[in-house]
């Protein structure tokens, strides 16, 4: 080996160093917990009852903010989620009055799979920026959920759906936590550990050279918003399940936590980074806010101008440089 | 395919005798976009274990041939063989297939993975199934290193790594997928001295393996110094191919530019020489780490080129004067009243005009029009009562296009169809429009086929002729010894030497300046 070769070592500490950007939502997530526990420990914070609701009240957010970490990490983005969620709800409640159970799962799903193949074709074959696909979508899919329920609410008598979907406990486990950790699991493993999402990171990271390495970065951006609409039927069902109807409104505003939830979480808006159990982290973080705010007595109003607060401080912080 | 008539394969195609092994051999490519014809029946040829040059202007075909090779466009008509046997490149799988690598010259790889994930991506080493493992990856990987004798820690992000190294991994990438073919496009383009010295020590490495290597290059030094044999095209057509040891300097640059250059690259003296009147003087300048009390005065008229190695400072240098980076201390005056420049706009208004390093992302938006982008500093002069005048708009705008002979039939013609020296052409008319007292120029020439390289001399010399200052970045010697009245050699941020032309008798002398032995 000749002398050159030391022009090309560089020392580790140097390449190695940690970006504190991507564990910041794990520092926040302690620090909220320790300041509400603090302060808020007389008013019922720390009691296992409230931590539970936090859980239950974030699982849907939690199973969205999966398949969102797929979609921010393509450099796309889904806004359409919340108000796909609300159509899987009423949908899934008219089917299972009609045809039973199984079929008004599989009409759940199928709301999500149709709208998140139409986003999906939309902005891979006619290269429509995703923004505006699943901007007008969300729209479109509120109308939907309005017009076939004529803005009422649709209950649901299917004790083995709203156990399934919500309100059962496993011991003392909620059954929502379940759903969020398998979501969480499968969606950190396939992220991480397959040719699939390596895919996805490499399309999000710069798309031109992962084409030029031969993958077929429309394919995965159909996949991830296909994935995407997916996802946001089940937190559809979840909620129905949950609050045993099916309402057009369930899941209105989500994008936005679920958007926060998954930047808070370290994948970066501009594509090429994503982290599945950061996304959970952060949808807990927020739903730590929110209950925390409601205990301190804040109201509504005064909880959306904090919750706009750290999305802004979210994406500030998520930003290279 | 019919063909099993491999046996008498012998390169005549190409004008060359060659006895030794020929890896690829391609033969009467043409290829048209849409009814321009930008490849008329090139035959090109590469044999084992050789340092292939190619070489011409812009524009004359070399990425067209390079990307019909790699399969990202497929060739109207002709044949392309790889080791004798009649192939089909219809997309870049097939041609990785073939053993066809690229190192790319926009590179090819993902800053948000690391090394590893790069040099394996869509092909990881898959464990228990479907699962990928970054760890068996990361061994292979530095095994690939370790061949390429070359020490770089795969699990680096690739972020946190320099240019050199992304190329050191685009290298790895195609060795990973058994190339035995690699294209490098300029690969010395971004790379300091002693990186370039390494990566030329690495192509000798990788030739002693049998690989071989078609060589992109408007550099004629660093042909010499590796290549076995050079293909010159021009407009789209064969031009040459000839051994190096058979062909002079001279010879190739005709065959590029077509015509005979005779000391384009040479200090001329200018119609009008350097004055005594300062028009910048710049004391004790300190910003961030990379700039550390640079003084300097620039008068009217004279060209300072600015020399040192990547990282040395010389961008950082005219960032700070241009408002772009704070400056910490140190003051600047200008036609000798002291000034602060906090920001863009107010270096502009002082009278600077900065021309940037990468054209296509600082300096041109790229899907607008000509005419739109030489109006974009000029806006302010193009107004009337609050609204744009298009007829000011329209005669400006052709005054700069004759003025500096930027080839375009339509002014509305978006810049970015243009080739690289007319974009250029473009950039540097765009800041002049503006009038300035002085001028930087960062690298103004890099990427620019040498026609049009002695072209942007030539405006240099014009714009010094005309009483400007100039401040000129260049990592090309020959350039900065062919236009400086004066240059200040910059290492680590500070300015190490301040030399008049007349006291630099030749280029080994500033390199040594440079390389501070």
């Amino acid at each position: 080996m000749s002398t050159t070769t030391s022009v090309f070592t560089k020392p580790l500490s140097a390449v190695r160093r940690v970006d504190w950007r991507q564990n910041v939502i794990y520092i926040g997530f302690v620090a909220a917990f320790l300041l509400f526990a603090i302060t808020l420990g007389n008013d019922g914070f720390t009691t296992p009852n409230n931590l539970l609701n936090i859980v239950r009240q974030t699982a849907s957010i939690s199973v969205m903010a999966v398949a969102m970490t797929y979609v921010i990490a393509t450099a796309e983005i889904d806004l359409s989620i919340g108000s796909v969620a609300g159509l899987s709800s009423v949908v899934a409640a008219i089917a299972i009055s009609h045809f039973g159970t199984v079929v008004g799962i599989l009409a759940g799903l199928g709301v999500g799979l149709v709208i998140g193949a139409v986003n999906g074709g939309l902005v891979s074959l006619l290269k429509v920026p995703s923004f505006l696909v699943t901007l007008g979508m969300l729209g479109l899919v509120v109308g939907v959920a309005r017009w076939i329920t004529d803005s009422a609410p649709i209950p649901i008598a299917d004790p083995f759906f709203n156990a399934l979907f919500g309100g059962g406990d496993i011991g003392i486990i909620p059954g929502l936590l379940i759903w969020a950790l398998v979501f969480v699991a499968v969606g950190a493993l396939v992220m991480n550990k397959t040719k699939f999402g390596r895919q996805v990171l490499a399309t999000g990271g710069n798309q031109t050279a992962a084409q030029f390495t031969g993958i077929n970065t429309s394919r995965i951006k159909f996949t991830v918003l296909v994935l995407s609409g997916l996802a946001a039927s089940v937190a559809g069902m979840l909620y129905a399940g949950r609050l045993q109807s099916g309402r057009f409104q369930w899941g209105t505003g989500d994008e936005l936590s679920v958007i926060a939830a998954v930047i808070l979480g370290g994948t970066s808006l501009f594509g090429g980074r994503g982290r599945v159990v950061g996304s959970l982290f952060g949808a807990l973080f927020i739903g730590l806010v929110n209950n925390g705010l409601i205990l301190a007595g804040l109201d509504v109003s005064q909880q959306q101008i904090i919750r706009g607060a750290i999305i802004i401080a979210a994406v500030a912080l998520s930003k290279k440089k | 395919m019919t063909g099993a008539a491999t046996a008498d394969v012998t390169g005549a195609a190409t004008g060359t005798t060659v006895s030794a092994e020929q890896v690829v051999e391609m033969s009467g490519i043409s290829k048209a976009f849409s009814g321009i014809v930008v490849l008329k029946n090139v035959d090109f040829s590469l044999v084992k274990g050789e340092v292939h040059a190619l070489a011409g202007e812009n524009g004359a075909g070399k990425s067209t041939l390079m990307k019909i090779l790699q399969g990202v466009y497929t060739a109207d008509s002709g044949e392309i063989r790889v080791d004798g046997i009649p192939v089909k490149i219809t997309d870049t799988f097939a041609a990785r297939a073939a053993g066809i690598g690229m190192v790319f010259q926009e590179f090819s790889l993902i800053s948000t993975l690391t090394v590893a994930q790069n040099v394996f991506l869509t092909a990881e080493p898959i464990e228990r199934g479907f699962l990928i493992s970054d760890r068996v990856a990361r061994e292979r990987t530095a095994a690939i290193f370790a061949d390429m004798g070359v020490e770089v820690d795969p699990a680096a992000p690739l972020a946190n790594l320099s240019t050199a190294y992304w190329q050191l991994t685009e290298i790895a990438k195609a060795l990973a997928q058994n190339a035995k073919v690699l294209i490098m496009d300029e690969p010395t383009a971004s790379l300091a001295k002693h990186e370039a010295e390494a990566l030329f020590e690495l192509i000798g490495r990788l030739k002693a393996r049998g690989i071989s290597i078609i060589y992109i290059s408007h550099r004629m030094d660093e042909i010499y110094r590796i290549a076995d044999r050079i293909t010159v095209l021009r407009d789209g057509a064969h031009v040459l191919t000839s051994a190096l040891s058979s062909i002079t300097p001279a010879e190739i640059v005709e065959g590029i530019v077509g015509r005979k250059i005779d000391g384009q690259l040479e200090w001329r003296e200018r119609a009008a020489s350097a004055g005594r009147v300062p028009v910048l003087e710049a004391t004790g300048l300190t910003s961030g780490a990379r700039v550390r009390d640079v003084s300097f005065t620039l008068c009217e008229g004279e060209i300072i080129g600015l020399a040192g190695l990547m990282g040395s400072g010389r961008t950082e240098l005219v960032r700070a004067l241009f408002g772009i980076d704070a400056l910490s201390s140190g003051s600047v005056k200008i036609g000798g009243k002291p000034v602060t420049i906090r920001s863009t706009k107010q270096a502009m208004a002082r009278g600077l005009a900065l021309i940037p390093e990468d054209r296509r992302s600082q300096g041109l938006v790229l899907e607008h029009s000509v005419r739109d982008n030489l109006m974009l500093p000029l806006l302010d002069r193009t107004t009337s009562g609050g609204f744009l005048n298009a007829q000011k708009i329209v005669s400006l705008a052709q005054t700069l296009i004759s003025k500096f002979s930027i080839k375009v039939s339509n002014p509305t013609m978006a810049v970015g169809k243009l080739s690289g020296g007319n974009q250029q052409k473009v950039v540097i008319a765009k800041w002049l429009g503006t009038e300035p007292k002085v001028l930087m120029m960062d690298e103004p020439t890099a990427g620019v086929d040498i026609g049009t390289k002695s072209e942007i001399l030539d405006m240099v010399r014009a714009i010094a002729d005309d009483g400007k200052g100039v401040l000129f970045i260049s990592s090309e010697l020959p350039e900065l010894l062919a236009v400086s009245d004066r240059i200040l050699v910059l290492r680590n941020g500070e300015v190490v030497k301040n030399m008049v032309r007349s006291e630099i008798p030749n280029e080994e002398y500033l390199q040594l300046a440079i390389q501070g032995a």
